[in-house]
């Protein structure tokens, strides 16, 4: 007789275990279901018995899910480990396929998230007799996007980078489409490769996308490479120039931008910047508001400065520091608090790529 | 190696971050205040001070601002102005609420 899977279930919330225990037990595979409702807890289990999957929360007190899933991937590779979630925040999903986990689901809330979220666990569970590695590590995005099409793989490559986020579209080996923010095709594929880092998952094949790019995907690959490598090497001419391109490229990129500075401390020198007559006012103020708020955290240990963002009725503005330089963004005036807050997320990223 | 420990400080404690909300006048005094009466006032006429000096700033730089969004991992600080004068807003956030 074939023994039943084990599934470890973790969440410090009981109510909640004892509902997904009883969702969990209509598996097809009839999986035998355990719970803890702590970190040490499931370490303790996950020591004395066999299992395939651990389902693990985020947010738990004393140790969270983000602690109990580094140690368990270390001390099981083996194990399968999904996270269920209610955060909602982008960098956490990062940060868990990063640590090599499985999936990452949102707690589902409907009857057909709930349907979902069973099958791909079904599927998880089945997996465990087909074998293969698991585990990318320190690979390029040009390795990994030659690694599916030589193996004439269809899938979609789901790529982020910080708040940036793209897709390619595989299918039988070759690249179809790309996608990323506003642009799609080959635009799109140039876009993702300027990437200098991120993370990446395998999305289920979508062959119903409609094809968007022709060229093979080596001739794709050698065309952007190139133009990467001329890009750095006008850089290398004269800093200024590049960094005048760069700026003026991000302006272009985001909707919505007056003006782009990037702050430097203060060696009276001009500051790169874009859509500024006289920048060095504008930069001065940037510069002295991100050192006053710096000092403010270390006074009641708020944590680092992320983003400063001001309404004006002129324009609004936003301040995203990076090490010593901060990242200046003048926005019209039309474009609402939420979404310059999220853009300059977006145009550091960029900037920083 | 007990003994050692009379020569280690115990970790401090990390200190509650603030929440609510305070007006202070374009003369930098604290006018009226939600804050709990033990959050020291020298830390509350500092942010105060630092709200208006960028207010006073971003003008200065052709900025002119109605409203400044301060975010830290933790913490986040919201001023509005006031002709020349502030209402600050202080809200915790926990690192892990999607509210941020």
């Amino acid at each position: 007789m074939e023994e039943r899977p084990k599934i470890l279930l973790l969440d410090d919330d009981p109510d909640l275990l004892a509902v997904y225990e009883e969702i969990l037990a209509h598996l097809p595979s009839r999986p035998e279901i355990y719970t803890a409702t702590s970190g040490p807890r499931a370490m303790k289990l996950l020591e004395s018995e066999s299992f395939r999957v651990l389902i693990c929360d985020l947010k738990m007190p004393k140790m969270d899910g983000l602690q109990v899933l580094s140690a368990v991937r270390r001390k099981y590779p083996q194990l399968r480990t999904v996270v269920l979630t209610s955060v909602l925040d982008e960098q956490f999903r990062s940060r868990v396929y990063a640590l090599g986990v499985d999936l990452f689901w949102q707690k589902p809330s409907t009857d057909d998230e709930v349907k979902m979220f069973l099958e791909c666990l079904e599927s998880l569970l089945g997996r465990e007799n087909v074998g293969g590695f698991r585990g990318l590590q320190s690979k390029s995005l040009v390795d990994i996007i030659q690694l599916e099409c030589l193996s004439q793989s269809s899938a979609v490559l789901r790529i982020t980078n910080g708040p940036l986020t793209g897709k390619l579209w595989i299918l039988n080996g070759e690249l179809i489409d790309a996608e990323a923010d506003e642009l799609t095709g080959e635009a799109a594929f140039r876009r993702i490769l300027s990437w200098k880092a991120g993370n990446f998952e395998l999305l289920a094949t979508d062959a119903a996308r409609p094809r968007a790019i022709f060229k093979s995907y080596n001739a794709l690959l050698l065309e952007t490479a190139q133009a990467l490598d001329e890009s750095a090497g006008a850089g290398a001419e004269d800093p200024a120039k590049r960094a005048a391109h760069t700026l003026l490229a991000l302006m272009n990129q985001f909707k919505g931008i007056e003006f782009l500075l990037v702050a430097k401390p203060g060696d009276g020198s001009a500051p790169d910047a874009c859509g500024l007559e006289n920048p060095k006012p504008t930069s001065a103020w940037a510069q002295q508001t991100v050192e006053r708020f710096r000092a403010l955290a270390d006074r009641f240990h708020a944590g680092p400065l992320d983003q400063i963002e001001g309404l004006g009725p002129q324009r609004n503005v936003a301040i995203a520091p990076h090490g010593e330089t901060a990242v200046c963004v003048g926005w019209h005036h039309s474009v609402p608090a939420e979404e310059v807050h999220e853009t300059t997320k977006k145009v550091l990223a960029q900037w920083v790529s | 190696m007990g003994f050692l420990k009379f020569f280690s400080k115990p970790p401090a404690a990390p200190k509650k971050l603030p929440s609510g909300s305070f007006t202070v006048d374009r003369d930098g005094q604290i006018v009226v205040s939600t804050l709990p009466q033990s959050f020291p006032k020298a830390l509350l006429r500092d942010i105060a001070d630092r709200v208006l000096k960028t207010f006073r700033g971003a003008q200065e730089a052709q900025l002119p601002l109605n409203e400044l969004v301060v975010r830290y991992t933790g913490f986040k600080l919201t001023a509005r102005n006031l002709r020349g004068a502030a209402l600050v807003f202080l809200t915790p956030l926990t690192p892990l609420d999607p509210t941020k």
